[in-house]
């Protein structure tokens, strides 16, 4: 078996049409679900039992099975459901991208609330202490210390699930989704290639990561400013 | 509401047959006390007597579960509003200095002046830097808590609370985190603030400080008070035995 490199010359620049929807999914899923993992987070630590238990239940059902059967259950089984195809939000799930977005969305922000919340499991009680001995409120201390401080002790786990969020986005492809995935199975089943194509499109995946890992980086750093001695 | 007399005979802190549970466990048994304004009481005894939980009850950083607590005529209870006033009134000073990590010493000094007291900026900065100095160490005000020696830490944690022009502060062994050599810049600003009237009640096992400062030394065993004398008649004349082996202890090295 030959190594066809003009064929991954070819190839390359097909797939890259689909950065654009690949993007997308990252950046709006990853957006979405932040929101919702700060908001299930707050649920969490409410210390309010019929806030919390909903949330833990959420995080439970979304971490515990394959996000590919949950793309499948939205993009599938929802539509089956009258009272979905006459909710406002069926201009979203008729669309595999607003299936995929909203899967990827749900699924995430499972998973980033529990790192949040590690985050804000790991602030020092000593400083909330010291912030209710000063007088600050509840909402007080939640938004100046223990926030800030959280952020700087979340964002390497978050760093990591974005990265793996990137990842996910190729399984949009199994519901007919043209992102970069998708165009790559495309071109296999034209060119009989599988070898060249998918390990151009692992490449592609790859310089991805690099390019997120590098921005964390910068962003690590700059949270982390005050830890170190040197200024 | 109260009359001049009644603001200058009234203890600033009254604590009347205050018990405090952790669970089964009894941390402080019938706590009596008195504090009249300006005065310095150094609180001592062996570790876990109950002293860091006696004075986390007054500003209410643990709820005590009978007795009554009361600060400047303001009782302790749930009521939110209450727990706010006398923390307005009450600043505290702990081992572990606690200052903000992420905020720089100006910051950590200001944060509180602007969302508690609504104090403006620029104001508060004025304040901070009016209490840096007083602590000696304005040109640190631009940097990072970590940049700080342990010793210029704690007197950054000393100045932000005086920021908020306190009536009474609780020091929690402010020393003890401390290397040898920066014990004493620390003690030198407490000497300080204690000759400026402050009311102070100190958790320490600084002998020589509470000697030369203290209006009353309080011995601590088992979450109770054991002894209470001034400082000459503590440690020249203790009475109770516990407080003999203790004061020997302490004093033999
Ligand atoms: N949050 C807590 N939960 C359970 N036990 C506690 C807690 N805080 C303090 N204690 C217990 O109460 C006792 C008194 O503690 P503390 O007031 O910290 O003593 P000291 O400051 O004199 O060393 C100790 O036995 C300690 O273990
Ligand atoms: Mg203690």
């Amino acid at each position: 078996m030959s190594f066809d490199l003009s064929l991954i010359l070819e190839s390359l620049p097909l797939m890259l049409a689909g950065i654009g929807i690949t993007l997308k999914l990252l950046l709006v899923s990853g957006f979405l679900g932040l929101i919702l993992a700060v908001a299930l987070l707050l649920m969490r630590i409410s210390g309010k039992f019929y806030l919390d238990w909903p949330a833990q239940a959420y995080i439970y059902v979304f971490r515990g099975t394959p996000i590919l059967v949950q793309i499948f259950i939205i993009y599938y089984g929802l539509p089956q459901f009258e009272a979905v195809r006459d909710s406002i939000f069926w201009h979203i799930l008729r669309e595999p991208t607003g299936c995929a977005i909203v899967a990827l969305t749900l699924n995430t922000g499972a998973y980033v609330s529990e790192i949040l919340r590690g985050g804000v499991l790991g602030v020092d009680r000593g400083l909330l202490e010291a912030g209710s001995a000063l007088g600050m409120s509840a909402r007080h201390k939640f938004v100046y210390i223990t926030t800030p401080i959280a952020t700087r002790l979340s964002l390497p786990a978050y760093s990591n699930d974005v990265i793996s969020l990137l990842k996910s986005t190729a399984l949009a492809s199994t519901i007919t989704i043209a992102d970069m995935t998708g165009i790559a199975r495309t071109i296999v089943a034209d060119t009989y290639a599988p070898y060249e194509i998918f390990i151009s499109l692992a490449i592609v995946y790859m310089i991805f990561t690099l390019g997120l890992q590098k921005l964390f980086g910068v962003i690590e750093r700059y949270l982390g400013r005050y830890t170190r001695r040197d200024g | 509401m109260d009359s001049m007399t009644d603001t200058e005979t009234r203890p600033l802190i009254k604590m009347i047959k205050v018990n405090k549970f952790f669970g089964p466990f009894q941390a402080l048994k019938n706590i009596d006390l008195e504090v009249y304004k300006g005065e310095k009481i150094v609180i001592c005894g062996p570790s876990g007597s109950g002293k860091s939980t006696l004075i986390r009850c007054i500003n209410r950083l643990e709820e005590h579960n009978d007795g009554n607590i009361i600060i400047d005529g303001i009782e302790l209870t749930d009521k939110v509003e209450d727990i706010d006033a006398v923390r307005r009134e009450v600043g505290m000073v702990f081992q572990s200095f606690n200052l903000f990590p992420h905020m720089t010493i100006a910051k950590n000094l200001m944060i509180a002046q602007q969302l508690v007291r609504k104090t403006p900026k620029a104001k508060a900065r004025e304040i901070a830097m009016l209490y840096l100095e007083r602590v000696k160490i304005p040109e640190q005000a631009d940097k990072y808590p970590i940049q700080l020696s342990g010793g210029q830490q704690q007197r950054v944690a000393i100045a932000r609370a005086l920021c908020m022009r306190p009536e009474i502060i609780l020091f929690d062994e402010p020393t003890s985190a401390l290397d040898p050599e920066m014990i004493n810049e620390v003690l030198d600003v407490m000497i300080d603030l204690a000759r400026d009237g402050m009311t102070m009640v100190c958790v320490t096992h600084e002998m020589g400080f509470a000697r030369s400062v203290a209006d009353r030394v309080i011995f601590m065993d088992a979450g109770e008070i054991v002894e209470q004398a001034e400082p000459a008649e503590f440690f020249d004349n203790p009475e109770n035995e516990r407080t003999k082996v203790f004061l020997n202890q302490i004093l033999s090295h």
